[in-house]
């Protein structure tokens, strides 16, 4: 993947968003539980982050994919994770299938406005009782005339409490029962619908400055024209769709990782201990040395992936491997930053606690390590579909 | 409108600023060029003016090749064209040459409106944009935080130390701003891939009709005779309290004639 003076300078311009935008305020919004979605991303759709590689007539920017990863890493500077998590929701996670398979009328009424960063939306897969199995939810819509009547409970809904729409996964034909992979449907669900609610926001151990929600479906009817492409498709449109999660889940991950070392060495190199600074000690260095390979070695094989994407090749084996082991690796990574700066790994007063709780959801959320590990079992023709 | 913005590019400013050892001028290759910072905020006037009034903004630099990134820096900002006067023989340039230069170039383009950060964080003279009004005879209202343009009028606040004072000047006239003023918008995406497809006229001096002799380090009406680097930080004193912690800090301070 070749970056050029473009991506270049957009680089620039996210990092100054970072900068000025997002990292000064991130304490008073991790104490919040919250930060202020439509502002924030009102602000990001200036700059044109929220729409790289959609369709200029919906308000994107037909950017090639390189802008996407440059995007990733700068947003991997946060200094939260929640920030970025939520910013992802929006520009690879609730919007891809929207963008690919939705009708015109749905991207302009939807899309564009998100794009712009006037709307803020959700991905609703998860459920109470069903989240690695995605083919185990129960949510329904019911045909009723022109409109779906839809009954059910989303779990761990990121941007849930913001959010002005839903990308809802939900049984579509009446036949299909939890357990099914078919007669699955993605629909836009405006939460000003009657009998939308938020049942609670969730306490979470990290990642706290984005808000995490139960949400209630209580005879919620929409259209039908708000199902997205294809009725009875929603399954496999969202197997496609968390290939983008994944992938820009991975770059933001990695790129956090990175900086965590940077810093971590920073901190090792002004700290004196027995009459010399702590990353004068051989031990020391190569742990860092160690982490930075393996950070390396992920960051390879995302601009492998990052390639074949912008290739329209498949990436799902590339976006599961990443994952995988990105999530195992921030654990690593997060562990040794809270060993090395001792006291102050463990004191909330420095980044770094804040960083060992956020790093643990990227093994869980988006699909967790097992989910992967079955992707790459079913690839390799072990277990069964 | 037609409204000139003259941006420079200088070292970023986080990085440690060294003097060639040959000429004794800046080494700019020695750091990473970025655009002044008050010139973003000078770019992002002129293009608010523009859009309020209609118009077009045109960049204007006088530097090195790689000069030309502050110049498409500001184009993905949203100005419209660029000028880049570019010459080896520019090396050097003092403050004098570098306004007759700038007010050659303007006077042949027929601005309304010439924008000027009020001071760069390189040299840090304050003086160009005085300069280059005095050479194209014009009305200078400088160091504005506000700028109005209404119909043949240009009224500013000019800051001060006590305030503000208004000023106003009838049109073409130069205006510098200070960093209160606005807040520069950042390249979005769609500026910096229109940035590519936008004009910019790159100029020799002799292009722009200049004379070589007023320009460059031999022409400079001052020479830096040597330099030397700034002696480390010497250890402070401590004065250790022992009940007359105050008199011997006043005793330092008057041994020191700070009071
Ligand atoms: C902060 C946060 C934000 C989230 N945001 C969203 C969102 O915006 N939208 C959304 O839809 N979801 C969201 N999720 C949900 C997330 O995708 C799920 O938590 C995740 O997919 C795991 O599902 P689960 O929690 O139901 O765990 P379960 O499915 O109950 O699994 C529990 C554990 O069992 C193990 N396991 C599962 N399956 C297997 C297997 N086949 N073999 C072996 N072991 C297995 C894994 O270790 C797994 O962690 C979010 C979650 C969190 C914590
Ligand atoms: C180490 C050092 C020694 C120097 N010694 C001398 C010296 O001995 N004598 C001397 O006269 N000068 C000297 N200079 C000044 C140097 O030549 C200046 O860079 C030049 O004169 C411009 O002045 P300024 O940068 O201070 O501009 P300022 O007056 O501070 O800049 C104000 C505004 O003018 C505009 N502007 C300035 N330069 C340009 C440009 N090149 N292109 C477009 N717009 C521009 C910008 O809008 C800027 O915000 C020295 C500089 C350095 C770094």
């Amino acid at each position: 993947m070749k970056l050029t003076e473009e991506h270049e300078q957009f680089r620039s311009s996210v990092r100054r968003l970072v900068d000025e935008e997002i990292n000064p305020f991130i304490d008073e919004w991790e104490a919040a539980g919250i930060f202020p979605a439509h502002e924030l991303f009102a602000k990001l759709g200036s700059i044109g982050a929220l729409g790289l590689e959609y369709d200029a007539q919906f308000g994107g920017g037909d950017a090639d994919h390189g802008f996407t990863f440059v995007l990733a890493e700068e947003l991997g500077r946060c200094d939260a994770a929640g920030v970025p998590m939520a910013i992802a929701v929006q520009t690879s996670m609730a919007t891809p299938a929207l963008a690919r398979y939705g009708s015109e009328e749905l991207k302009r009424t939807w899309l564009e406005p998100t794009l712009r960063g006037e709307m803020v939306c959700s991905i609703a897969v998860s459920e109470p009782d069903a989240g690695s199995d995605v083919a185990g939810i129960s949510t329904h819509a019911t045909l009723d005339g022109d409109d779906y009547v839809i009954n059910g409970r989303k779990m761990w809904i990121t941007n849930g409490t913001q959010a002005d729409w839903i990308c809802l996964l939900a049984r579509t034909d009446p036949l299909s029962k939890p357990g099914d992979y078919h007669g699955m449907s993605l629909i836009v669900v405006p939460t000003s619908s009657p009998g939308f609610s938020v049942g609670r926001k969730i306490e979470k151990m990290g990642n706290r400055c984005s808000d995490t929600a139960e949400l209630v479906f209580d005879n919620v009817r929409v259209p039908v024209s708000n199902v997205i492409g294809e009725p009875g498709r929603g399954f496999q449109q969202q197997m496609a769709q968390f290939q983008d999660e994944r992938l820009v889940g991975a770059y933001l991950a990695v790129s956090g990782a990175r900086r965590a070392l940077h810093r971590t060495k920073e901190y090792l190199q002004q700290r004196s201990a027995f009459g010399k600074p702590l990353l004068a000690n051989q031990a020391l260095q190569y742990r860092l040395a160690e982490l930075y390979a393996d950070v390396d070695t992920i960051d390879g094989l995302l601009r492998f992936a990052a390639q074949r994407y912008s290739e329209g090749i498949d990436v799902t084996r590339e976006a599961s491997v990443a994952k995988l082991k990105v999530g195992r690796l921030v654990r690593e990574v997060a562990d040794a930053c809270v060993q090395f700066h001792g006291g102050m790994g463990y004191a909330e007063e420095m980044w770094v606690a804040r960083y060992f709780r956020d790093a643990r959801l990227v093994s869980i959320g988006g699909g967790a390590d097992e989910v992967m590990l079955r992707i790459i079992s079913m690839m390799e023709g072990m277990g069964k579909k | 409108m037609k409204i000139a913005v003259c941006v420079k590019q200088v070292p970023d400013t986080w990085a440690e600023k060294k003097l060639r050892d040959d000429d004794s001028t800046l080494d700019r290759e020695a750091a990473d060029g970025v655009m002044n910072e008050l010139d973003e905020y000078a770019v992002e006037e002129a293009l608010r003016l523009a859009e309020a009034n209609g118009g077009e903004v045109v960049v204007v630099t006088m530097g090195p090749e790689r000069a030309a990134e502050t110049v498409r820096k500001a184009l993905s900002m949203g100005a419209d064209a660029g000028v880049h006067l570019v010459d080896d023989s520019l090396h050097g340039s003092d403050a004098l040459a570098t306004s007759y230069a700038l007010a050659e170039v303007l006077a042949a383009r027929n601005f309304d409106l010439v924008i000027f950060g009020s001071e760069s964080t390189d040299a840090r003279m304050s003086v160009v944009p005085a300069m280059v009004a005095e050479r194209l005879g014009l009305p200078q209202v400088t160091f504005a935080q506000k700028v109005d343009v209404d119909g043949s009028k240009v009224a500013i606040q000019r800051q001060t130390e006590y305030g503000y004072d208004d000023v106003e000047a009838e049109l073409p006239a130069v205006v510098s701003v200070v960093e209160k003023i606005n807040e520069p918008r950042y390249p979005s995406f769609k500026g910096i891939m229109a940035a590519k497809k936008k004009p910019v006229e790159t100029l020799t001096v002799a292009d722009a009709g200049l004379d070589a002799a007023k320009l460059g380090a031999t022409a400079a009406w001052t020479k830096v005779a040597s330099f030397a680097a700034r002696p480390p930080k010497a250890a402070g004193t401590v004065v250790t309290d022992e009940g007359d912690g105050g008199a011997k800090i006043a005793t330092y301070l008057t041994e020191q004639k700070f009071v």
